[in-house]
């Protein structure tokens, strides 16, 4: 029961603030709401005993990715951006769309989620293994490679921001 | 600690070529600050080596089939040949870059760095036998090429085709994203194998339904990748503002390595359910031949047209999908191999002809062409035959191994339309060639330089795969054949 209720508390702060990140016209506004969209998010992880998920939702988006947008939007001049339209003139048609797909996946996953294979909840152990040692096992063993391989797509990105911040080529 | 924690050499192996690959692209970007200047053009020799020792490594690979890592790397024919196709596009575009960049002033490491980059994503791709690692070359091989879209940055063309790659491109990958999690919802695993032997319960097939969405989902993700409707609309702008070396790449390596995933998730994974997403792929087919091919016919810049033409080749390519047969997996394989040549070939002619700053892109720039340059023109013109699919060029056999094999699956309104639809592609690839020899040229043309070096190469060994393949198409049919039965 309280779970449930935990569970639409945070389902609302995610929908809500990511509502709201998208229509305030200040960008700090929307940085702010970003937090509370992501805060929601790590919630849920919690719910779901992710525990590991929800300290780096917290420590990595919440306390760094946006503070580096809030530092981005500081350092940059933001105010001809606040002085033009919020939305393009077919906003309605994106809408649409969106609420059209959006009603798609909730049919398909109404229609399908008795097929979902749910994992059964974790049987309280009693030699202490949580979340965050299991997951650390499968990293390092069965998914190493992707695990390293990923360190090349972050060596991409950062090398493929520095090139296109330059001033000239 | 689980023995299992160190790779065994074996299993280092078998990503040889990608390591050979980020090691030479990191290597070069160690090397760029120490050159000065113009003479950063000489890294392309780097590149030049990597990609070539890359080859020899993949090639090397086909002797030792086998699983690495836990299965999530599996090396098999299939494999090789795609690994060679976008290590091979990746040599064709170091070598067509070097004379573009100093022509533009734009010598830089950073450009091959990219490029090696992803290559090595492209070939991590075609290696991949399980979602995560799919998505992850994808991605490593997507955010290079953004880059690349947009990488002289002091022309407003170029920032826009790479802004506009970047953010539907990350769109489309959320996408793709979402499918896979899908999957894995509905069969506990992102392992192909595992995928595909929960969905050959057959009758009891848990989640049909939602498999089916998953797979929609996926193809969106897919689609975008080898621009075919519905997600076709960002070709032309990107390869329109893109270099003219980065057209010939972005149209060659992402979309060989794309079909390569397309054919092996689809094929393997989902092949169970394959009357589930079989309608969506003869639609898409369609579509994406028809729009391609009459949208090229009233283009008059050689970059979009080139542009609605590979889109229009992707639908070919699609329609041996359609099939989803084994003659239809070698369809697809034999096409790539003879589209990345021409294409690449085509891209290579155009990117000696377009001068500093692209001034020479329309179609007239090339009027006269066979006059003042007899062998560019030549050469343009067999490129532009294998488009159009003419006897004895490598374009013939492709269309005929894909057309087969969809009148072998008993498509025969797909083939009967598709024929029709290449027949309207010969308008508007023959229109070039009467430009070429018919009209005469422009009083403003350029004196071009004749046609060699780096450059040169590219362009005669494109054209030489080219009519080789049209010839022999045994040499490598033969190949794609037997590889074409993956893993089950």
């Amino acid at each position: 029961m309280i779970d449930t209720l935990f569970f639409y508390l945070f389902a609302l702060m995610t929908l809500g603030g990511g509502v709201l990140t998208i229509t305030r016209r200040s960008a700090v506004h929307s940085a702010i709401w970003l937090i509370v969209s992501l805060a929601g998010a790590a919630g849920l992880y919690l719910l779901q005993k992710a525990e590991f998920l929800f300290a780096v939702q917290i420590i990595l988006y919440v306390g760094g990715i946006v503070l580096l947008f809030l530092f981005v939007i500081m350092l940059v001049n933001l105010d001809q951006a606040a002085r033009e339209r919020q939305f393009n003139r077919q906003w309605w048609l994106a809408l649409a769309s969106a609420l059209g797909v959006g009603g798609l996946i909730f049919y398909f996953l109404r229609a399908g989620s008795g097929s979902l294979q749910l994992a059964a909840a974790p049987v309280p152990s009693p030699v202490l293994e949580g979340n965050t040692e299991r997951l650390a096992d499968v990293l390092f063993s069965q998914y190493l490679l992707p695990f390293e391989v990923a360190s090349i797509l972050l060596l991409v990105a950062v090398v493929g921001s520095v090139i296109m911040a330059r001033k000239r080529v | 600690m689980p023995d299992s924690f160190i790779p065994t050499s074996a299993e280092l192996l078998r990503i040889l070529p990608e390591i050979i690959l980020v090691l030479a692209a990191t290597l070069i970007m160690v090397l760029a600050p120490l050159v000065k200047g113009r003479e950063q053009n000489a890294l392309g020799y780097v590149s030049l080596y990597g990609l070539v020792a890359a080859l020899a490594a993949a090639l090397s690979g086909y002797f030792d089939p086998g699983p690495a890592f836990h299965q999530l790397i599996l090396v098999d024919g299939f494999a090789t040949y795609f690994r060679v196709l976008v290590i091979f596009a990746g040599i064709l575009t170091t070598l067509a870059s070097y004379q573009y960049l100093r022509r533009e002033d734009a010598d830089s490491g950073e450009y091959y760095a990219l490029l090696l980059f992803s290559v090595s994503g492209q070939s991590l791709m075609a290696a991949s036998n399980d979602l995560i690692m799919i998505f992850i070359g994808l991605e490593i091989s997507s955010l290079a090429s953004y880059v690349m879209a947009g990488f002289l940055r002091n022309r407003a063309q170029a920032i826009e085709a790479a802004l506009k790659y970047f953010l539907l491109g990350s769109f489309a990958t959320a996408f793709l994203l979402y499918g896979v999690a899908w999957i894995y919802g509905i069969t506990g695993s992102t392992y192909l194998l595992t995928i595909r032997s929960v969905f050959e319960r057959g009758a009891q097939t848990p989640g049909i339904l939602l498999a089916g969405a998953a797979a929609a989902l996926i193809f969106v993700g897919f689609a975008f990748k080898v621009a075919a409707w519905p997600f076709q609309s960002w070709a032309p702008d990107v390869y329109q503002g893109a270099p003219v070396p980065v057209a010939a790449f972005l149209s060659a390596g992402p979309k060989a390595a794309a079909f390569a995933v397309f054919v092996r998730v689809f094929v393997t994974a989902l092949g169970p359910i394959g009357g589930r997403w079989e309608p969506l792929f003869w639609l898409s087919a369609l579509a994406t031949m028809l729009i391609g091919n009459f949208a090229a016919l009233v283009q008059t810049n050689i970059k979009r047209l080139l542009a609605y033409s590979s889109i229009a080749h992707a639908g070919y390519v699609l329609v041996a999908m359609t099939a989803h047969s084994e003659i239809g997996t070698a369809a697809v394989m034999f096409y790539m191999a003879a589209y990345v040549l021409m294409n690449v070939g085509a891209f290579a002619v155009v990117a000696h002809v377009c001068g500093r700053q692209e001034r020479f892109v329309e179609l007239e720039d090339f009027a006269g062409l066979g006059e003042r340059q007899p062998v560019s023109a030549a050469l343009l013109t067999v490129f532009l035959l294998s488009l159009i699919g003419v006897p004895l060029t490598a374009g013939f056999f492709g269309k005929f191994y894909i057309f087969r094999a969809a009148l072998q699956a008993d498509l025969v309104w797909l083939t009967v339309l598709g024929l029709l639809a290449s027949a309207v592609a010969a308008y508007y690839y023959l229109r070039i060639i009467v430009i070429m020899y018919m009209h005469q040229p422009a009083e403003s043309a350029a004196e071009l330089p004749p046609l060699r070096g780096a450059l040169g190469a590219a362009v005669w060994i494109s054209a030489a795969g080219t009519l080789v393949l049209g010839i022999f198409p045994s040499l490598i049919l033969n190949f794609a054949g037997n590889s074409a039965l993956l893993a089950r």
